[in-house]
């Protein structure tokens, strides 16, 4: 465009670019894309390579996303009610959230846990407590999500024998493991043993599932957090995928089948306030993965190339001034995660930014999932974006800068390489600071943060969780542990510790320890001797 | 002329919390602020922040929790400051933070606590006007 047309065409003062500082044109055209840009080879039809499109041909014609509200908080037994709750009001899969000290591989009575015990999850010591947390709920009957990650290994064994003690076999049970150690290395920090063990104990248990509990998801393999830390669309894109080219390239290396392990891993992403941004983030992400999977490793089989995708909409969005803004912020990233294709979704309540979510917020944030699904008519059509000369040229750019950062990781040597010298972290770490400058400065906007500023003083109603709970969690374990057969115990973590010196498969022992009322803090110790402790370099 | 005293400050990271975006951003924009910056790196008992705050003669400690551990963390590192007859280090921090705890955080000697949308800015400049140099030379 010429100059003087530019003067006749006078814009607002603004610097036009996506929240993660992504320029954008005024007017995209045919030009942008190129001669060389084919349809049938960029996007495929709906279900068939490379999946820009969606990974199934009807998409929310054939069947809605899964509405899989993320919930745990306090006991047990009151995480159970919570769930019983969802469940009553149309939610069609569970969503665990952890509580510290479990995600850190520590009991309740641990001196580090003093205070956090069942306060920003359910506290999970022992497969007693599991036991309360599925009480009534019937495992072959219901999805379960669970996010945990260090301990992963251990809160599924617990998962397992409340399987076998409701008669449940474990090739019906349906869910999906968190499991993503690499992504806590790199964003959300919660750890127990350095990478290269915990991607052992990672192999072993694809390698178990893939024996006996097939329709098992066992990694999610999660961009989120590293978004939530204060990562770009674009970093949170490639670090993701790379994450998920280091499980693949590890189980290859245990000697697992390709097409027997991949289509059970799945991805988890973020959808932050950046409408086409994230839409360009999640149509990318399908294309990159099944060429990756199809040319890097050779996958043969259609379900290991299918990207299959959870979406939660960004909490570190959401502002805790001005509360109720936060349903329109949600509502937009849900749409995103939606256009996206995306095949289940979390929407945050209006209230996190301030507490744990009280029960009128996570229902108005399940009911946006309903209007978006049953009265918008987005769900009319597969892919209404495909072909936008915007959308699509975003799509390329975004996949463009992933692809750069996962061959600059791919040159460190992967993944585990360069989180150990701190990359993946100090991109992060550069990106988020630029960001609260932005915010700072002006140059882009929160409403209600630092412009439309209002102190209009209404407090929503917050739940809170009281320190009896953890009080009430000691007792318990400790009632547990004085009951428990000390001699099958020890004995059970003992022949743990030496698997932990051979190659046998660890996922058997740890089912028999957790039978035997070991508490996740003593099955997660149990193997320190053997794996080490992590540390991190802290990268500022 | 000797070189001005600088602020030291401590950014910590108590319990097992492992959000660290905020501290992150604070220690870096207390640093780009001219003070001197002590970073605890993550996972840290109150014990460890308290030593540290001691060892390294810092002016205040400033914490950052977001796992809604902060009423009992708060307390306990002012607890052991004052135990170890460091309570002239004082003690701010920030996080999700609930107005009714900042109240009684505050009652328990917890000089200043900042919620999620408090800019840096605001934050330098409360700590220019409220933490004086500690240290006798």
């Amino acid at each position: 465009m010429s100059d003087s047309k530019e003067k006749d065409l006078p814009e607002r003062p603004v610097e036009f670019s996506t929240v993660s500082s992504l320029p954008i044109e005024r007017l995209a055209t045919a030009d942008d894309l190129g001669p060389d840009w084919d349809p049938s080879v960029e996007l495929g039809e709906p279900g068939e390579f490379p999946y820009t499109r969606g990974i199934h041909p009807t998409m929310y014609r054939g069947r809605l996303w899964t509405m899989r509200q993320f919930a745990g908080f306090g006991s047990a037994a009151q995480t159970n009610e919570r769930f019983k709750y969802l469940l009553e009001h149309g939610q069609t899969g569970l969503s665990t959230a952890f509580d510290l000290p479990t995600l850190m591989g520590r009991d309740s009575d641990d001196p580090m846990a003093e205070g956090e015990v069942g306060k920003e999850g359910v506290a999970i010591d022992t497969v007693v407590d599991m036991e309360r947390l599925f009480d009534g709920i019937p495992l072959d009957q219901v999805s379960t999500s669970m996010t945990i990650n260090a301990p992963a290994a251990v809160i599924f064994c617990m998962y397992l024998a409340v399987a076998e003690e409701q008669g449940v076999s474990f090739e019906k049970l349906n869910g999906t493991l968190q499991n993503d150690i690499l992504k806590e290395y790199i964003a959300q920090k919660e750890w127990i043993y350095p990478p290269r063990p915990s991607m052992r104990i990672i192999t072993d248990l694809m390698e178990f599932c893939s024996r006996h509990v097939p329709k098992w998801n066992t990694i999610s393999i999660s961009g989120y957090h590293i978004r939530e830390a204060g990562s770009t669309a674009v970093q949170e894109l490639a670090f993701t995928l790379a994450d998920g080219i280091g499980y693949v390239q590890a189980a290859i290396e245990a000697g697992q089948d390709v097409d027997v392990f991949a289509p059970r891993l799945s991805f988890f992403f973020n959808s932050h306030n950046d409408f086409f941004e994230e839409i360009a983030k999640m149509r990318a992400a399908r294309r990159i993965w099944a060429r990756v999977m199809r040319e890097r490793f050779g996958a043969k089989s259609e379900r290991s190339w299918k990207l299959r995708f959870h979406t939660q909409t960004a909490g570190c969005s959401l502002t805790a001034q001005q509360p109720l803004n936060n349903i329109a912020r949600v509502t937009i990233q849900a749409l995103a995660g939606v256009l996206g294709g995306t095949q289940s979704l979390h929407t945050d309540s209006f209230d996190e930014a301030l507490a744990l979510p009280s029960d009128e917020a996570v229902t108005v944030a399940l009911r946006t999932q309903q209007i978006l699904a049953e009265e918008s008519g987005v769900t009319n059509t597969v892919d209404p974006l495909a072909g936008s000369y915007f959308v699509e040229n975003l799509t390329n750019r975004v996949e463009r800068d992933a692809l750069d950062y996962i061959e600059r990781i791919d040159r460190m040597g992967g993944i585990i390489a360069a989180i150990e010298r701190g990359y993946p972290q100090k991109e992060i770490a550069d990106a988020s600071y630029k960001y609260q400058h932005q915010i700072e400065d002006g140059s882009k906007i929160i409403v209600g943060v630092n412009k439309h500023k209002r102190d209009d003083g209404r407090k929503p109603e917050l739940l809170r969780v009281s320190d009896e709970v953890g009080i009430k969690q000691i007792q318990r374990l400790t009632r547990i542990k004085a009951e428990r057969d000390a001699g099958r115990l020890e004995a059970s973590l003992a022949a743990l510790r030496k698997a932990a010196e051979t190659e046998d498969n660890l996922i058997p022992l740890m089912l028999e320890a957790v039978r035997a009322h070991a508490t996740v803090g003593e099955v997660s110790q149990a193997l320190v001797p053997v794996f080490g402790l992590y540390q991190e370099a802290s990268v500022l | 002329m000797s070189e001005q005293p600088r602020l030291r400050l401590l950014v910590g990271k108590v319990g097992l919390d492992g959000h660290d975006r905020g501290a992150k951003i604070i220690a870096r924009a207390f640093r780009d602020a001219g003070f001197e910056v002590i970073y605890t790196g993550l996972h840290q008992s109150a014990e460890m922040v308290v030593n540290t705050a001691i060892q390294e003669d810092v002016d205040a400690v400033s914490l950052s929790i977001l796992s809604g551990a902060h009423n009992h963390l708060f307390k306990r590192v002012i607890q052991l400051l004052k135990e170890k007859g460091a309570d002239d280090i004082q003690v701010f921090g920030g996080g999700i933070v609930p107005d009714e705890d900042v109240v009684t955080l505050k009652e328990a000697g917890v000089l200043e606590v900042f919620t999620p949308g408090a800019s840096i800015e605001h934050i330098i400049g409360w700590v220019r006007e409220n933490i004086r140099i500690r240290r006798l030379d």
